[in-house]
């Protein structure tokens, strides 16, 4: 009974506390993708630049690494008896690379844009030998192009 | 341990700086010498108080920024490996960078960076 009360708990905590924090991290996701936009991240290696007026090229690169709450991890258990989609999941993985690609970008203010982007993902932490993945990290890299001055 | 608050794109060698970049050039400079692959890599566990702290957050979710730091700063050190291999070389710049990541064992990750040196212009 005890061990009911305090799975329910923690259930009841990963809840509310997850939807606020996720919720709160969205709201800042989307504020700063606007304030960014004036920074292209391509992934494509052409720079649209013609060679004359770059400045300098440099490696930038953001990384983020999010954790699943308590309620979302029970919830994607259960998925694995039936199997499925794993709504869950996907917006861990949505906000760790999202929150890399604007760190990236954060590290590259000056840029004109950042060529050769690529996100690279992986699983780590405790859990990460099991089945259910606990925490995963997410890499944002590209190639951040300075133009010359005027 | 060296200090990691060095970004390893501005590392200098003889005055001139070190360049790094993912694609296969460098964008406004003609490379004139390839040495070939470099790479670095390290391991690292994680700290018990970090440890501690993430499982404590693993029930509300959210980012683990113990982690987010570690992870960010092994990577620097591998890439600042990566960048001595290339100097020993002769080479001023790594072209083509990669990372990789892969967990080894049970709590610990290794950070793996490699590219191309070369010498540009």
């Amino acid at each position: 009974m005890p061990d009911l009360i305090l799975i329910l708990s923690l259930t009841a905590l990963g809840y509310f506390a997850g939807t606020w924090a996720e919720n709160r991290h969205y709201r800042s996701i989307r504020e700063r993708e606007k304030q960014l936009l004036h920074i292209p991240a391509i992934t494509m290696k052409d720079i649209p630049y013609p060679d004359g007026e770059i400045c300098s090229s440099r490696l930038v690169e953001g990384s983020a690494v999010i954790s699943i709450d308590y309620f979302k991890r029970l919830l994607a258990g259960l998925r694995n008896i039936f199997g499925g989609t794993i709504i869950s999941y996907e917006s861990l993985l949505d906000r760790a690379r999202r929150e890399a690609l604007l760190r990236m970008k954060e590290s590259a203010p000056d840029a004109a844009v950042i060529v050769n982007v690529r996100i690279e993902t992986s699983a780590i932490g405790k859990y990460s030998s099991k089945r259910n993945i606990g925490c995963i990290e997410a890499l944002a890299y590209g190639t951040a192009i300075d133009l010359k001055k005027q | 341990m060296e200090n990691s608050g060095e970004h390893p794109s501005v590392k200098t060698v003889s005055g001139q700086n070190f360049v790094l970049t993912n694609v296969e050039t460098i964008p406004g400079r003609s490379i004139v010498e390839h040495f070939g692959l470099v790479s670095g890599s390290t391991i690292r566990a994680k700290h018990i108080g970090r440890d501690l702290m993430a499982s404590l957050k693993n029930l509300v979710g959210g980012e683990l920024k113990g982690y987010t730091q570690l992870l960010s700063e092994s990577r620097d050190q591998a890439t600042r490996r990566m960048v001595r291999q290339a100097v020993d070389l002769g080479a001023n710049a790594v072209v083509n960078v990669r990372f990789s990541t892969s967990s080894v064992a049970q709590g610990a990750a290794e950070l793996y960076a490699y590219g191309t040196a070369v010498r540009v212009e």
